[in-house]
């Protein structure tokens, strides 16, 4: 530096003062340069986040209006996995109708599933065994748990703990593999069916399910490890995506985001369906209604979660998983053969050389399905999510007049410009994460 | 092209769906059905079109209270006919009232319903007011439901919007306009939400087709799956 010339340096000039010499380094005045061109104050920039990017949980778009790092607005753009579930269903016997529900919100299921069946049930006026009540309690306490591991893996990720993706993903996978050993497929299983289930529990189901329960603490512990104490952590979520209990009921905001604020609307306890009324647990809030409380109520959530597994083996005793009424329910009786699983060849022999009613019903319900009285219903159930309602409406026919899926991904998004505007870009994506949507939930 | 464009047998509303309309055949056969899927056609059952009979009163459990509550505040004559069914009990409305109900159901003491669960459209195409908005509504306070229905025609889709009230109804009634093809008088700014925005007709009403609908993106042209190839 010496032996430069300042005279001619651009990027130092000199000027002299009553001080002596100064120079200046910085290359230029800053304070005409930022009056000049002022990002903060003057320059809105539109920022398009998606639909194809991994921190807008699937194909989300946002269309975010920016000053600088903070967001002035922000727009949610949904539609891009629009697949028509609720049209193709009206085309479809009821039955069938559980093959495309399972499809909506293809992280929690069985919760589609058992929502539009208790919809159809109650348009039926049946009422489900015993057993198969339980047996839908564990699967659906089992992928609350297998959601919220995603909730927590995939905030993770976002917010750079890559670890915690890594174990989230670990122990979902553990729970895919018991719905794998129950109902062949670990996802879209079409497990639930109107008037019951497709299939009891598999042999060594129970032991798989309690051998979870007891691995699953363990599991916690360590994501607790991970994240709650970590100062990163707290600091990417806490205050961040603020929405108060009055912000939530008029956006309609339900589940984990408005127990986060203090409420402890959970439909499970306030109207119990399934039988959730005889088991133990509590409702867990927080009042922080930030990104921050929202992690801690998932945990605690998943910790319920398996009190009430825990409960449902216990509450298990043999008997049917499917109502009595042959006019209702599906005739097929699956099993393992070598090619995976199916039709049991002693059903096959059954209908086919043995018994011509039985023939008859295979036939006519799988063709064309059941009537179901005409009128319309609305179940509602408590979702990973929130609220999921099925707005069922039957014409008397065999297939759905209309089905509507009241998705919680689809209402909660409402509340992302509440979250994030006024706040900086960085905690869209963490305010966003909290919501937890599902895109297939929220497009159908 | 033949007369019966809806393949329902039924003639339909003039100047509506002009989308998609030709008559087509299945993939197994099936004709004269929107459904190209091959799997429908085996009932084709047609909705009631008689009148709303409403259930005599009294309703029993919390309905009488919350139909009584909504007629004191609103008059008489607000409920065209209140239906209990299975348990749960609906409220048809007038299409114009549908908002001063919902302030009244959320805002009196009694009444008290917070929380807007959904907002969904049904359609019953042989009714003459055949697009029905159906509102489901939540007390948490009392713990307590009630579904609004109200309907209107096609000469004249509009319902009030409620996003005044239940501001979550906005994405909703967008979805039901989008669906049905229902405008929201009053909504700040209805347009297609799940479907592209300069798509044609309204895709879940019963004359709008399942699938068989040929698709324009961006200069190029893809025909309906059952026009790809011939299947027999």
């Amino acid at each position: 530096m010496t032996t430069t010339d300042h005279s001619t340096d651009a990027y130092a000039a000199e000027r002299d003062t009553t001080e002596g010499r100064v120079y200046t380094v910085t290359g230029g005045d800053w304070d005409e340069l930022v009056s000049s061109v002022d990002p903060v104050n003057e320059e809105r920039l539109i920022i398009n986040l998606g639909p194809q990017h991994p921190s807008t949980h699937g194909v989300l778009r946002l269309v975010c209006e920016l000053e600088g790092e903070t967001v002035r607005s922000v727009r949610p753009i949904v539609g891009y996995l629009h697949t028509g579930i609720e049209k193709n269903m009206e085309y479809r016997t009821w039955v069938q109708g559980t093959t495309f529900v399972t499809r909506a919100d293809y992280l929690a299921p069985i919760f589609n599933e058992t929502a539009y069946c208790l919809a159809v049930e109650r348009l039926l006026g049946i009422e489900v065994p015993k057993r198969a009540d339980v047996i839908r309690v564990i699967m659906m306490e089992l992928n609350r748990i297998s959601s919220h591991l995603v909730a927590l893996a995939t905030t993770g990720m976002e917010l750079g703990a890559l670890s915690m993706m890594i174990y989230g993903f670990r122990d979902r996978e553990k729970i895919l593999d018991i719905f794998e050993a129950v109902c062949g497929l670990r996802m879209n299983m079409a497990y639930v069916r109107p008037g019951g289930l497709a299939q009891d529990l598999p042999p060594n189901g129970v032991q798989m399910i309690r051998d979870f329960v007891e691995y699953m603490p363990k599991g916690l512990d360590d994501y607790e490890g991970l994240l709650t104490g970590n100062a990163i952590w707290q600091e990417r979520t806490q205050g961040v995506g603020y929405l108060d209990v009055s912000g939530c009921l008029a956006l309609g905001v339900t589940g984990p985001v408005l127990r986060s604020a203090g409420l402890p609307w959970d439909l499970r306890k306030t109207q119990p369906y399934c039988g959730y009324d005889e088991y133990d647990f509590e409702v867990p809030t927080h009042n922080g209604a930030d990104a921050w409380a929202r992690y801690l109520v998932r945990l605690e959530e998943i910790r319920q979660s398996l009190r009430i597994i825990a409960q449902g083996l216990d509450k298990l005793e043999p008997g049917p998983v499917m109502v009595e009424d042959k006019k209702i329910a599906w005739p097929a009786q699956l099993a393992l053969g070598g090619d995976g699983m199916g039709n049991s060849l002693n059903h096959i022999r059954h209908i086919m050389s043995q018994s011509m009613e039985a023939l008859i019903h295979h036939f006519k319900l799988v063709t064309e399905g059941f009537r179901v009285p005409a009128g319309q219903v609305y179940a509602a159930i408590e979702a990973p999510r929130g609220e999921l309602g099925v707005h069922a409406v039957s014409d008397g026919g065999t297939r759905p007049f209309r089905v509507h899926l009241r998705e919680p991904s689809f209402v909660n998004l409402q509340a992302i410009p509440a979250l994030a505007e006024g706040g900086l870009l960085a905690d869209v994506i963490a305010g966003g994460a909290s919501l937890d949507p599902v895109m297939g939930g929220c497009d159908r | 092209m033949t007369d019966d464009a809806t393949g329902t047998g039924r003639d339909r509303p003039d100047g509506v769906q002009p989308v998609g309309m030709q008559t087509r055949k299945g993939l197994f056969g099936t004709e004269g059905t929107g459904d190209t899927s091959g799997f429908g056609g085996l009932v084709q059952a047609a909705p009631t079109a008689g009148e709303i009979v409403s259930t005599p009163e009294p309703l029993g459990g919390y309905f009488d209270e919350v139909v009584g509550a909504l007629r004191e505040l609103l008059g008489e004559d607000v409920t065209r006919a209140v239906v209990v069914d299975r348990g749960e009990l609906t409220i048809y409305i007038a299409p114009d009232r549908t908002e001063a109900v919902c302030k009244a159901m959320r805002d009196d003491e009694g009444l008290r319903f917070e929380l807007c669960n959904s907002v969904s459209g049904v359609d019953y195409p042989d009714q003459r007011n055949r697009l029905h908005v159906v509102y489901h509504l939540t007390s948490m306070t009392y713990r307590r439901r009630v579904r609004l229905e109200t309907a209107v025609g096609l000469d004249n889709p509009v319902v009030h919007s409620v996003t005044s009230v239940y501001p979550t109804a906005d994405w909703q009634e967008r979805e039901a306009y989008d669906m049905f093809g229902v405008v929201f008088e009053g909504h700040p700014h209805l347009t297609r939400i799940l479907m592209p925005d300069d798509w044609e007709g309204h895709p879940q009403r019963k004359d709008y087709p399942l699938g068989g609908i040929d698709i324009e993106y961006k200069g190029a042209h893809i025909p309906p799956p059952d026009e790809r190839r011939s299947y027999k």
